[in-house]
């Protein structure tokens, strides 16, 4: 294949479509990190789903029912942009349910308040699209428009999230007691979302070249600690990070050290959840085996049926 | 407009709605593919939509001050007037398609005819729920004709599905005397007129799917006076808990 072609493409800022000549290493870099992404908005349906049924008011109910709702479409569409790229549905949960492909560490953490509901909206969702936005202008055709589509939906949900944590900062005791706790536990997985510092990232400088990622994780990071700790300030919570500063030099907030030692631990399947996630989405796979085959058996059927008809 | 009887038919649809949705709920991230995560999730939507206008109609006329959530939360498991089949466990996927279809079959008649209510609140609930439960229908339709017709093991679960949750649907179709009351003033749909379709709708479907129409007269009864399953206290506690644990404050 033409690479000086292709490069000429990312370098000019085009975009590459699933008929465009792509190196090899590209087109699985790509699948890779589009499936990762799709497995963790189905996997990251649990925690939150985790929920629905005890939601404080229908109105809180429905709000979740209908953001669990988009993570499964988003799920849906970012599988079928994977497909665009030559890759099977099927086999991508395979890789999933086998553990040989990963999906978001947080989703990893349990959800055992209703603080915790929110806390991931305003937090988790905020930090994803932080890594999400820059996506919409990535060198692929078809992971920048579905990431258009998810960051929309995205930047709602985090809208409701840090409203319902507002009401929660600014209720009765128990419920800022929750707020607050919700916050010491989801702050510094949030900050471990962006991945490993730009010095440990073995990957990062191939993604940029591809035009894949626009910016290094400890920009991102930067971005949101400084976007999140005026809101955490607003909603009179304390962020759990005693070396957290404003540095009036530079405009941006300093923060200390994080614990990639977690990171690592939670990646590897020592994460608090890791097993029980894996194992929900495996079952459930395996209970709606009977209703997918009966759904492939009638369809055969009907195809049957037609062409003696 | 304080209307007692009124209050209590929108209780009865209310609940049957929010009951619905409740158990729909509990198949989030649990069902047989993406698909069906978003349209499970999609029913269960339309259904709370529902039962939050309904609830909040039912406290309008009730005239005490209780809104929706009042209602939703703070009953205890006597003053729910749902009949008995919302609120069946879900089972398997075919069993939860069956009770689907039982139940959309009757919402589609019943929100027709709502449609037509001397209540202008409740007709304009109807006007929206009724295209909502159409696609209720269709969904559940075509699930119970795929299982009822796709293989050897689908179509056994279904029909074990659909004779489990069978008797329960009698009680859909029962009349009280608040609803001879509502029926004269021409509020309430009458429910021995919805039956007709919802037979013929349903043996439809179920000669299509290749299954057999259940033939039993045990007639379970009694969720429109409060008398419910034992399944149905574990529902309330679950929903209810976080609410009632912080009484009076704001979510």
């Amino acid at each position: 294949m033409d690479e000086r072609r292709f490069q000429q493409i990312v370098d000019g800022d085009g975009r590459i479509e699933p008929r465009d000549e792509m190196p090899d290493g590209y087109r699985k870099t790509l699948i890779r990190q589009i499936a990762q992404h799709a497995h963790s908005e189905i996997i990251g349906m649990q925690p939150e789903g985790n929920w629905i049924t005890r939601a404080p008011s229908l109105r809180r109910k429905a709000i979740l029912v209908a953001k669990v709702q988009d993570e499964a479409g988003h799920g849906l569409y970012l599988y079928g942009a994977a497909e665009t790229l030559g890759a099977d549905r099927d086999e991508l949960l395979d890789m999933l349910h086998s553990g040989r492909q990963k999906y978001s560490t947080i989703f990893n953490y349990p959800t055992v308040s209703w603080a915790d509901v929110a806390a991931i909206g305003w937090l988790v969702d905020g930090a994803a699209i932080m890594n999400q936005v820059p996506l919409t202008r990535c060198s692929s055709g078809p992971y920048a428009r579905a990431m258009i589509r998810v960051c929309k939906e995205e930047s709602f949900h985090q809208r409701q999230g840090f409203e319902a944590m507002t009401v929660l900062a600014n209720g009765s005791p128990a419920q800022r007691r929750m707020a607050q706790d919700a916050l010491d536990r989801w702050w510094w997985p949030s900050l471990r979302m962006f991945g490993p510092s730009d010095d440990n990232s073995p990957n990062s400088a191939q993604s940029m070249a591809w035009g894949i990622k626009r910016f290094s994780n400890d920009e991102l990071r930067q971005r949101f600690v400084d976007a999140t700790v005026p809101q955490a300030e607003h909603l009179g919570l304390t962020v759990p990070d005693p070396d957290l500063r404003l540095d009036a030099a530079t405009g941006h907030h300093v923060f200390g050290e994080i614990d990639w030692t977690e990171f690592f631990e939670v990646m590897k399947g020592n994460g608090p959840c890791n097993r029980q996630r894996l194992e929900r989405r495996v079952t459930a796979h395996e209970e709606g085996a009977w209703v997918r085959e009966a759904a492939a058996a009638y369809a055969s059927k009907q195809a049957a049926r037609e062409v003696a008809a | 407009m304080v209307d007692p009887d009124v209050s209590q038919y929108c209780l009865r649809l209310g609940d049957d709605a929010l009951v619905l949705a409740q158990r729909l709920c509990e198949w989030a991230a649990r069902s047989p593919q993406l698909e069906e995560d978003v349209a499970l999730m999609n029913l269960a939507l339309d259904l709370l939509g529902q039962s939050r206008s309904l609830l909040t109609l039912a406290g309008a006329r009730e005239g005490a001050g209780r809104d929706e959530d009042d209602l939703a939360f703070l009953r205890d498991e006597p003053d729910f007037v749902n009949a008995q089949l919302v609120e069946l466990e879900n089972g398997d996927f075919g069993r939860t398609m069956a009770k689907q279809l039982l139940v959309s079959a009757y919402a589609l008649p019943l929100w027709q005819a709502l449609c037509g209510s001397t209540d202008a609140d409740l007709a304009a609930i109807a006007g929206k729920a009724v295209k909502e439960v159409a696609y209720h229908l269709d969904h559940a339709r075509s699930w119970v004709v795929r299982l009822g017709d796709g293989t050897e093991e689908s179509h056994l679960r279904m029909q074990k599905g659909l004779d489990e949750v069978w008797p329960y649907a009698f009680e859909l179709f029962e009349s009280d005397p608040l609803l001879d009351r509502l029926v004269a003033r021409g509020v309430a749909a009458d429910p021995a007129a919805l039956q007709p379709f919802w037979r013929s709708c349903v043996e439809e479907v179920l000669a299509e799917a290749t299954l057999s129409v259940p033939s039993t007269d045990w007639r379970p009864s009694g969720g429109r006076r409060g008398t419910h399953t034992e399944s149905f206290g574990y529902l309330l506690a679950e929903m209810q808990h976080l609410h009632r644990s912080h009484p009076g404050v704001s979510w």
